[in-house]
């Protein structure tokens, strides 16, 4: 629910400055901006991304640490299931992900 | 982007985890409450218990938004989307909540047009590509979330769009914590604060906690090392009689929070009266809704709304699992009537609650990553 995704600028969008390109492992997405406009990132910069809107500004480190504890966590199928999901490209998404998990099991009494 | 299958920095995690040894060798019996479900989540994956010594308990809070919608929420929305003009949009996350009459994907398999989004300007697009349907989304989180859907009805706004519409369930944080701290069976001695809502909400709304309830707040980050450096500035405040909010997460969380996203929710939102919260039960000034000014994209004034009430079942006992009176495993439902299958209570449903955060990994702790190990 609260993943916050690294990705980098890669564009901003000459029509409307609130919309831009980022990357993401290799993912390229339009995500907005809006929620930066006190201080606006440029093309190179990283940010963190949750449901499609950069959050906050980041420094390439902090972008490698976050995309390293999202592996710790398990989070990096669920992440990429959420980019590549941007912009409504359900073709690209896997929809047994979101389906009841296989890997539950009986507890141990 | 490189990816690195350890821990960071095992010798520092190794030495904090002795200083934190060190610092509650006091004897005294610490009860930690992380607030977040993603830190819930975090420390049962990384097996932190195991490596903190037995007085120090972390009790799991109620920052899981799936967990803490009561289910007559759910039946509102789908009665909504009922009405065959209705497109129903939310989150992978909400897909297999149940209702009483089954989650939103057993309804769209009924032929409910049910669409999973993951961010709320895709709602918006769907609004845009479909202008005979309405499309209603349901919208569901913290401050982390609700400045996206705000920023999303703005837009909404300004491109006149008309059959688009909010069924609004986002909820704040602080209401839900002075709610725990009011409790009167509530026996904590600190919290772990949230990253990501503080991102938005910034460190000053957690002052109260410190100087009002006398209570030290670390808000952190969500490795392993994040999480055991905050539980040792949380252990020296406490062997010095202090109460202060600190900031373990800097690198992510500024101390004023994002302005601009603040801007946006108090553009479109306001706060509700009175919200139930599963489990909590009905918070004073505890969720948001949409506001007067942009009431034409409230999903609950455009529709009928029946607004149903399901009481959870007596013998869950969800409200004493959060509030850290009993361990999930205590409740008498746990694992037996009530699993991540078959949710019956709240903290059973998301991953990030604690119910289902002990059942998957409590139970399964071979296949983990030992992290005492290297501790």
């Amino acid at each position: 629910m609260c993943l916050a995704i690294p990705g980098k600028i890669v564009e901003i969008s000459s029509e409307n400055q609130d919309s831009a390109l980022v990357e993401v492992i290799g993912v390229r997405r339009r995500i907005d901006l809006g929620l930066l406009q006190d201080d606006k990132p440029v093309p190179g910069d990283w940010v963190l991304v949750h449901v499609g809107f950069a959050m906050s500004k980041i420094s390439e480190q902090d972008a490698t640490d976050q995309m390293n504890t999202l592996r710790m966590l398990g989070e990096i199928d669920g992440a990429m299931q959420e980019v590549k999901g941007y912009g409504l490209n359900e073709d690209e998404v896997e929809l047994e992900l979101i389906l009841p998990r296989p890997d539950y099991k009986e507890p141990i009494q | 982007m490189r990816f690195v299958d350890e821990f960071r920095e095992p010798e520092l995690i190794s030495k904090t985890a002795e200083e934190i040894r060190r610092l509650a060798g006091t004897g005294r019996h610490f009860r930690m409450m992380e607030v977040c479900g993603g830190h819930t989540h975090a420390i049962y994956r990384f097996g932190l218990k195991d490596i903190l010594p037995e007085n120090i308990e972390l009790i799991h809070g109620p920052g899981c938004p799936v967990c803490v919608l009561p289910m007559g929420r759910i039946d509102d929305g789908l009665a909504i989307a009922q009405q065959p003009e209705v497109i129903f949009a939310a989150f992978g996350d909400m897909m297999r909540v149940p209702g009483t009459h089954g989650s939103p994907l057993e309804h769209k398999a009924r032929g409910m047009d049910v669409r999973i989004v993951y961010s709320p300007s895709d709602a918006l697009k769907l609004a845009r590509l479909n202008p005979d349907k309405q499309v209603m989304f349901f919208a569901i989180g913290f401050e982390t979330t609700a400045p996206s859907t705000a920023l999303t009805v703005m837009r909404a706004r300004a491109e006149g769009i008309r059959n688009f519409s909010i069924f609004c369930n986002h909820v704040t944080i602080i209401p839900a914590i002075r709610a725990i701290l009011d409790s009167p069976d509530m026996r904590l001695d600190a919290f772990i604060g949230p990253g990501h809502v503080s991102t938005v909400i910034g460190c000053r709304p957690y002052e109260w906690i410190a100087q009002n309830e006398r209570k030290p707040i670390v808000v952190s980050g969500f490795e392993p090392l994040d999480m055991l450096q905050s539980i040792v500035m949380l252990l020296r405040q406490l062997n010095a009689g202090e109460a202060k909010v600190e900031n373990q997460y800097k690198r992510v969380v500024p101390w004023e929070g994002n302005r601009a996203a603040l801007r946006a929710m108090a553009e479109v939102f306001q706060l509700r009266p009175y919200f139930e919260w599963r489990g909590l039960g009905f918070i004073s000034q505890s969720a948001l809704r949409i506001n007067d000014k942009y009431a034409e994209f409230d999903a609950e004034q455009r529709f009928e709304v029946p607004g149903i009430r399901v009481t959870d079942p007596k013998a869950a006992q969800c409200g004493e699992v959060l509030k850290g009176v009993l361990k999930p495993h205590q409740c008498k439902l746990f694992g037996r009537e009530c699993t991540p299958e078959h949710p019956i209570g709240a903290l059973m449903v998301s991953t990030e609650g604690s119910c289902a955060a002990y059942y998957n990994y409590e139970h399964r702790k071979a296949a983990m990553v030992n992290l005492s190990s290297i501790a």
